[in-house]
């Protein structure tokens, strides 16, 4: 369904972030992007879903397709209309608009036919916004943003959910509640997810297939059953030692590990 | 009491002049973050448009005032795409230069059109008077009032409910967020100016009814937005209705009470201004950001 194809994107003219990275997204799927701080996992994102201009980012290399169709020239309002919808990090909910109002501006691409319907498809998932409905949402708790802010991409009926580290901020409780209703969305609509996270358990818990990324690059990809037999996905992504228990920190002043991939 | 009543209406129907040309300075703020200091000048054009559509041409005058009114957004349209849309990114300084330079052109394209003596308006607004607790009031302040209020209504409505008007807000409040979601950011700018022409263009109309003329001198009115809009905060569209019509108020009764040649009715909003600054920069409804505990 969509496909990276080499890309390489560079900010300022001069700053190379990503060098040369492919992934793949099938129809259907929940597929997980790790990594850590500075990857380029949110870069990556923004190359797709066409928001790397206002950033002065640009895609100099390489090839993104959706649905058999190149992308990476068109600009962020074609690329919502085409179905895909990205979720920023950090929720960003329009703080002075009310709930409804901002499930509205989610839904501004599409005409008004099935307003009524996707709203109440929305209230189905999220039950409190429904309760909120006239807040302000810059009054609304974390969670209840976050929330909002997939409820926001559901008004526009994509085709391709991409998500930004929606456990970013939160509770632990109310992580997993929201993983649950992403993977609820995912097999009632169909609707292909796109996830990027640092919580690399409850990524690979919920996700078809996983990326590793790692400096501007894809270091290592396949199911989450065999990432996470990986030594090194054990090591550095899930705090686990070989035995499997959890990692003591007296080891890790004595030893660290390499990791493989590295050359 | 029949002073002060006189001076309460001539005042309100003054303010509400002064929110509509306020309003669409806090639109095009609140949108694209760009100080417009030739917003007196969309005033103007208002005004010289209508001028041309009813005297010149000779439309009736409701017919002539929406085809001034239209031809004002187009006008307000075109300054955005042709002027500022170049100017994105560049940094705040060069775009209010970029405005200042904005309102003498346009000021000097409107005397070259029609010249800079003052000319007889239309009138259209009746010119009797009516009586109010015992004042006699014009019935063109009253009717001022009630066009602005209309306005104020009609753009409410726009911005609760219409699907441009909620976009609008949305890229007020994020903008990065709001192209996230298939937003066009440059057709919302393209709007907020076009709303800006529009209201200033009545406001210019209004107040060439009520002088019962048209000049150069309607442009000045645009220095009041500063007052006006410091007052109810910058980002304020309801602080502008309010601060206009305080504005508006304090003028007519610094104007009526205070001898007369100390003029200062064209001072007071002013001093508002310095005092402002000095105490609430953000003004009585401007936004420090909402925070959550």
């Amino acid at each position: 369904m969509l496909s990276l194809n080499n890309i390489e994107v560079i900010y300022n003219d001069v700053v190379l972030v990503l060098k040369g990275l492919s992934l793949e997204v099938p129809e259907g799927r929940i597929v997980a992007v790790l990594g850590s701080n500075g990857a380029g996992k949110s870069t990556t994102l923004k190359a797709i879903s066409g928001l790397l201009k206002p950033e002065n980012g640009e895609v100099t290399d390489g090839e993104i397709r959706f649905l058999d169709q190149p992308i990476h020239k068109k600009d962020a309002a074609a690329i919502v209309r085409m179905g895909i919808f990205q979720v920023m990090e950090g929720r960003r909910v329009f703080e002075h608009l009310t709930v409804e109002e901002n499930l509205r501006a989610g839904a501004y691409t599409r005409g008004l036919g099935g307003f009524a319907q996707d709203l109440e498809l929305v209230y189905n998932y999220f039950p409190r916004l429904k309760e909120r409905r006239n807040q302000t949402a810059g009054f609304l708790s974390g969670g209840e943003q976050q929330m909002l802010a997939i409820g926001r991409a559901l008004m526009a009926r994509p085709r391709l959910i991409m998500l930004d580290e929606p456990s970013l901020g939160l509770a632990p409780l109310l992580v997993e509640e929201i993983f649950r209703i992403i993977k609820r969305i995912n097999k009632e609509q169909g609707t292909t997810i796109l996830l990027v996270e640092q919580n690399a358990r409850l990524a690979l818990d919920a996700a078809d297939h996983a990326y590793i990324m790692e400096n501007g690059r894809i270091v290592l990809d396949g199911s989450p059953a065999d990432l996470k037999d990986n030594a090194d996905v054990r090591e550095f992504y899930l705090g686990l030692n070989e035995v499997g228990g959890r990692k003591s920190y007296r080891e890790v002043k004595h030893y660290k590990r390499r990791k493989r991939w590295l050359s | 009491m029949e002073k002060l009543v006189q001076l309460t209406m001539s005042g309100v129907a003054n303010g509400a002049i002064f929110a509509l040309v306020a309003l669409g300075f806090v639109l095009i703020y609140k949108s694209s973050d760009v100080i417009n200091f030739a917003q007196g000048e969309l005033l103007l054009i208002g005004a010289y448009l209508t001028y041309m559509t009813v005297e010149q041409i000779g439309l009736w005058w409701p017919a002539g005032v929406v085809v001034a009114v239209l031809l004002a957004a187009v006008v307000g349209v075109l300054i955005e795409t042709l002027v500022l849309r170049p100017l994105i990114g560049e940094p705040a300084i060069s775009v209010i230069m970029v405005t200042i330079g904005l309102s003498s052109l346009l000021r000097a394209i409107v005397g070259a059109i029609w010249g800079v003596t003052p000319r007889p308006a239309p009138q259209f607004l009746p010119r009797d008077t009516m009586t109010i607790f015992g004042a006699s009031v014009g019935v063109d302040k009253i009717w001022a009032i009630f066009l602005a209020l209309v306005l104020f209504a009609l753009l409410t409505l726009f911005f609760r409910f219409s699907r441009e008007g909620i976009a609008m807000r949305a890229v007020a409040d994020d903008q990065q967020a709001a192209l996230s979601m298939g937003i066009s950011v440059k057709r919302v700018w393209a709007v907020a100016w076009a709303i800006a022409a529009v209201t200033a263009a009545v406001g210019g109309i209004l107040l060439m009814s009520i002088f019962g003329g048209v000049s150069g001198s309607i442009a000045r009115v645009g220095l009041l937005v500063f007052p006006v809009v410091i007052l109810g905060g910058l980002d304020s569209i309801p602080g502008a209705i309010i601060g206009g019509l305080i504005i508006g108020l304090l003028q007519s009764y610094a104007g009526g009470y205070l001898p007369p040649d100390l003029g200062m009715g064209e001072v007071v909003p002013f001093i508002i201004l310095l005092l402002i600054l000095l105490v609430r920069p953000y003004g009585l409804f401007g936004q420090r950001f909402i925070e959550r505990v």
